[in-house]
């Protein structure tokens, strides 16, 4: 069994054999989790670079953790304490790092591509953590994971996707990886949130949230990025929970075995209402769960072999 | 793959399997510290097997599990990148901590994957005892190990197989030696 890919760039474009190779090698990731001894020793003395040039608490947490109880050797460089702040560029950080024997590089980034960019400067394997506005695979996989083990199966459920859609790259990579594996996915948010090509993500796309929540299976919320919004996109924080916020009253409406996601960190009361988060319906911690046996897959998909 | 020779039919594995019941039995009188775990993936049949025999014999039911151990191979980095072996289940639903644990594979070769087996077993607890007991051993030993419970001895050249037919999924229980073709 072999990924067709070398890097980890995105699921745009990935098979649905791919897919679902990582999401059933997860599962058994999944299950050294849940020993006492959580530590396998598979990528002994590989070194893998956390390269973060964007803050993140959760996904290079999760990522170091998939890294060190698959025995890897983890390195640590954010952009807050690093040269870039002296000036040097990407190609010169990772070809300093790379002259230190490194075998892989997981990369968060500002800047849509970035990831593509390293596979033309080094030789190690990249797996995308993040980049701008394009892609977070590992997220989108780990979303699936969660939810092929709550329901069952991925093939004909309805996903609604709602919230800031445009700067959402965890929408864009669940749209493409959902459509591949036959799912049926929505985009909803306020039109200030949508792209403004709507069937550039090859899914339907909608202002209506009522339209949106119709017979879903899956309701996954979006942070609402306050950092990113400038007031001409986003009036009012109370606005937008009245108009698009998941509270209990929508949730009635939907089916009985519904569950809710969200990629964290939640804002409550804005996107998602608190006694939602904390509902029966959230798998929202069991996605955190999942992610770092993901990650595990990934790492073990993709590391094997001499450096390079 | 060519088929080069029967090793086993399906009644001769039926013996095999039976007289290695025996065997255990007659090693091991404390049923209820007894378990067997198959490797995957036709090892977990055998251990089906020689549970459900055991059972039969006794009227005890004994748990049985279920181990991969591709995690614990010795070869990860020297493979070709990107052609990783499948990571199968396990599935242990049992503490073996101070367990008598009979350890079920098809085929004893280089050793290897039984060594990658203790390991994977150390990490779900420490058993009292582990013995090994596998249906065909091939020769071609790289570790200092053996078997204790074996159907049979079979001699073999390295570049050939030995290969396990189950009725559990392969709709017929034989074994057989293989010739690896060039186009292979």
């Amino acid at each position: 069994m072999k990924l067709q890919a070398r890097h980890l760039l995105g699921l745009e474009g990935m098979s649905g054999g791919d897919i679902n190779l990582i999401l059933d090698t997860a599962d058994s990731f999944y299950g050294v989790l849940q020993r006492d001894v959580k530590v396998v020793p598979t990528l002994r003395g590989k070194t893998i670079v956390n390269l973060f040039y964007e803050n993140s608490t959760r996904t290079r947490i999760s990522f170091e953790l998939a890294e060190k109880r698959l025995s890897a050797s983890p390195l640590n460089f954010s952009a807050s304490t690093s040269s870039i702040h002296k000036g040097e560029g990407l190609r010169d950080t990772i070809r300093n790092i790379e002259a230190m024997k490194i075998d892989m590089v997981v990369v968060r980034h500002s800047c849509a591509g970035a990831p593509y960019f390293l596979t033309q400067c080094t030789d190690a394997v990249i797996i995308n953590a993040g980049d701008g506005l394009h892609e977070h695979p590992t997220q989108a996989l780990l979303d699936m994971m969660t939810i092929r083990q709550k329901l069952g199966r991925l093939e004909g459920l309805k996903v609604a996707i709602i919230g800031d859609i445009f700067h959402s790259r965890v929408a864009r990579s669940n749209a493409w990886g959902m459509k591949t594996m036959g799912m049926d996915v929505i985009l909803c948010g306020p039109p200030t949130f949508l792209p403004q090509h709507h069937d550039c993500l090859g899914v339907p796309v909608t202002d209506n949230i009522d339209e949106a929540l119709e017979g879903a299976d899956v309701v996954m919320l979006l942070r609402v990025q306050l950092e990113r919004q400038s007031s001409a996109v986003f009036p009012s924080v109370h606005e937008y929970r009245d108009r698009y916020g998941f509270d209990i009253d929508r949730l009635s409406k939907l089916k009985k075995d519904v569950i809710i996601m969200h990629p964290g960190p939640i804002n409550r009361g804005v996107e998602l209402a608190s006694n939602v988060a904390d509902s029966e319906h959230s798998v929202i911690l069991d996605q955190v769960t999942n992610g770092v046996a993901v990650r595990m897959a990934v790492l073990y998909l993709l590391g094997g072999g001499e450096n390079g | 793959m060519k088929k080069l020779e029967q090793i086993m039919d399906a009644h001769a594995l039926d013996l095999a399997l039976t007289r290695i019941t025996h065997e255990i039995l007659e090693r091991h009188s404390d049923l209820p510290a007894l378990c067997v775990v198959g490797m995957q993936s036709r090892g977990v049949f055998l251990a089906r097997r020689i549970a459900a025999k055991i059972s039969a014999m006794e009227k005890v039911t004994l748990k049985t599990g279920t181990l991969d151990a591709t995690l614990y191979r010795d070869d990860y980095r020297y493979r070709m990148p990107f052609r990783q072996p499948q990571v199968r289940v396990t599935d242990i639903p049992f503490d073996i901590n101070e367990k008598t644990v009979i350890l079920v594979d098809d085929v004893l070769f280089t050793g290897r994957t039984t060594r990658a087996a203790l390991d994977a077993l150390m990490d779900h607890g420490r058993p009292r005892m582990i013995q090994l007991a596998v249906l065909i051993d091939r020769g071609h030993r790289e570790l200092p190990i053996r078997a204790d419970y074996l159907g049979k001895e079979i001699t073999t050249l390295a570049k050939q197989e030995v290969a396990l037919k189950v009725s559990e999924i392969d709709r017929e229980d034989s074994l057989w030696l293989m010739e690896i073709e060039e186009s292979d």
